[in-house]
């Protein structure tokens, strides 16, 4: 059953006092304007969840806000699949048809969707040409959730010749912007405190689910929750827990996704699953998609929360373990660089070492983790609750119509 | 103690952040994107960074100190840049000056120049700065106190170090306020000489509010 999208008025409980008065007054400058988003699916993957959830959201401040949402044949999505990969920097191959199947749907669509409104904002790679097909009334803003940092250049090239007729692009991190001639609009993404894998539970929830998932409380957790896959390192955090196991005892939870459509993924989780055998204080959770009740109560559950990623794109597991008030140690990468900061709400370390440095010195300063946590959710709540995201939007289209 | 004819109104604000694309892997890079860049890029790297770390003061107080220090390393041009205190130049062209002449003297003295092998480079910022009304209006100094108390710390930002602070007799600087609508330029003064350096934009408005508790004490307006 899917959950009842939360209105404005739902985050008063858990935002920073007068934020949700801000949102009103700031809204008041677009109140009646129109916005339009356009991804290319409305089920499954982050941003359609994220669209469920900020529609009803600027409906709610009187902004006329709709989505749209792009068709295609199968041939299209392999191709946007290969440009999805191809601009996060793995090599594909890319045909002269493939381009001309990309550019023939956008152009479809471009004829079939209404798409005139004050504002555009249109989400990654697979809609970006639509700007080249309709007529162009409002701003238009490219909205990039992937990591572009390593583009393969001729992907990029090919995408570049339309992100350049907008009149703006918005990135998740500094490191993924181009050289481009547009501005460039950094809006870091958000976790929403109300959805299943981010509400307050109670103990006693906690408490069932971990029963349920077989895991005591009698000792402290340690607790990864990423893929299996090599750029999260979990090798490395189990290489961190037994040099801590020598001197402290504790738990490791790695919790992972199925990690159906990653080839590599059955492979890492079975190095992963070797590493562990034999050890009763690890457990491997292999998760479906739907576990985010089960997330949220092994991080509420966890003493500390680790995120030793050697390679990442925003890292929203950091936010996510921080909001539940805990310290957490993450790799040196990407955006968890951005959400910690070192000593006053975790650390970012660079390697196992380091890694189960920062472990035991947690276990053995309670007091220190326990301030740790409550700045690091203090932290989440002031820069990357959906209330934070809303506001930087709405201050986007403030500044775009003036 | 008098009241205003022009009411005080409340300002707050959203920073609207923008990469200019920019990036410096080394020192020298910094140093000529600093000498470079447009000053508003230099405004958001040294006093908005203080928007940023509201309530959390970070280990050095700006991005430039934080960047060499964290990113490349060299934590002695991290304490270096980390004193320059932002607030003492009345004109970003001379904190500009500042901070190039303290890089320029640190590379002059090594043998090569750090660069990051490690940690991320530096991606040069800038933002824009979106008025909201928070509705608040005072007339009185007690109501002046009590609407610092109430609004958040976006407010504290833009009334004393945002907008304000680059043009002469800003309508929306509440010491011009003070000075000419309640008939107190002493007050006025004090505020100007705080500052919320190595502290935060919390740690100013407490002490801001130590002062208008005494002034008011003084007055009998207790």
């Amino acid at each position: 059953m899917s959950e009842r999208a939360p209105l404005l008025d739902d985050y008063r409980k858990v935002v920073p006092p007068n934020i949700i008065d801000l949102i009103y007054r700031l809204a008041e400058r677009v109140r009646g304007r129109s916005v339009v988003h356009v991804n290319s699916t409305r089920v499954g993957g982050g941003v359609a969840e994220m669209l469920h959830r900020y529609i009803p959201l600027f409906q709610d401040l009187g902004v006329e806000a709709r989505w749209e949402v792009i068709s295609g044949s199968e041939a299209f999505f392999r191709v946007t699949k290969s440009f999805h990969n191809a601009l996060q920097g793995q090599e594909q191959v890319f045909t002269e048809e493939m381009l001309q199947t990309y550019l023939e749907v956008n152009r479809e669509n471009a004829a079939r969707l209404d798409l005139g409104a004050d504002v555009m904002i249109v989400h990654d790679p697979q809609p970006a040409a639509l700007i080249a097909y309709a007529p162009k009334r409002g701003k238009w803003i490219w909205r990039c959730h992937i990591d572009i940092s390593r583009p393969q250049r001729r992907a990029w090239n090919f995408i570049r010749q339309f992100i350049v007729k907008y009149d703006g692009a918005i990135f998740s991190l500094p490191k993924f912007s181009q050289r481009l001639p547009i501005p460039q609009y950094l809006i870091y993404p958000s976790i929403d405190p109300l959805s299943e894998k981010n509400r307050d539970l109670t103990e006693e929830e906690v408490n069932a689910v971990l029963d349920r998932l077989n895991i005591p409380r009698d000792k402290p957790i340690l607790l990864q929750v990423s893929r299996f896959d090599r750029f999260k390192d979990p090798i490395g955090v189990i290489n961190a827990y037994r040099i801590v196991k020598k001197h402290d005892d504790c738990r490791l939870v790695l919790a992972g996704g199925s990690a159906e459509d990653d080839p590599e993924g059955p492979q890492v989780l079975s190095e992963v699953l070797e590493a562990a055998a034999g050890d009763p204080d690890i457990h491997v959770l292999v998760l479906p998609p739907t576990a985010n009740l089960e997330i949220n109560a092994l991080q509420r559950a966890a003493t500390i929360i680790l995120q030793k990623s050697i390679r990442e794109g925003f890292g929203l597991t950091v936010a996510e373990g921080m909001w539940k008030g805990k310290p957490v140690i993450g790799g040196f990468a990407g955006g968890i660089t951005v959400q910690i900061i070192y000593g006053v709400n975790g650390y970012t370390v660079n390697s196992v070492e380091g890694c189960a440095f920062r472990i035991r010195y947690l276990l053995n300063n309670p007091d220190l983790a326990r301030q740790m946590g409550e700045n690091a959710r203090e932290y989440v709540r002031q820069n990357f609750l959906i209330t934070r995201d809303l506001i930087d939007h709405l201050a986007l289209m403030v500044s775009l119509l003036g | 103690m008098r009241a205003a004819r022009r009411p005080f109104a409340f300002i707050t604000c959203h920073e609207l952040k923008e990469m200019l694309g920019r990036t410096a892997w080394d020192e020298r890079e910094l140093l000529e994107g600093i000498e470079e860049v447009p000053a508003d890029s230099i405004h958001y790297h040294t006093l908005s960074y203080f928007l940023r770390s509201k309530y959390l003061a970070s280990p050095y107080p700006n991005d430039f100190a934080t960047w060499a220090a964290i990113q490349v390393r060299d934590r002695v041009l991290g304490e270096r840049l980390a004193v320059v205190d932002p607030f003492d130049y009345e004109d970003i062209e001379l904190l500009r000056s500042e901070l190039v002449t303290i890089i320029d003297d640190h590379l002059s003295s090594l043998p090569t120049i750090p660069r990051v092998v490690y940690g991320e480079p530096f991606h040069f910022m800038r933002s824009t700065l979106i008025e909201i009304p928070t509705g608040i209006e005072v007339r009185t100094l007690r109501e002046f106190r009590d609407g610092v108390q109430m609004v958040d710390l976006g407010a504290i930002y833009y009334h004393f170090f945002g907008v304000v602070r680059r043009t002469n007799q800003h309508p929306a600087d509440p010491r011009v306020w003070l000075e000419e609508e309640l008939g107190l330029p002493d007050l006025a003064e004090q505020i100007r000489r705080l500052n919320p350096y190595v502290s935060s934009l919390d740690g100013f408005r407490t002490r801001l509010l130590a002062l208008l508790d005494r002034v008011l004490e003084e007055a009998g307006d207790v």
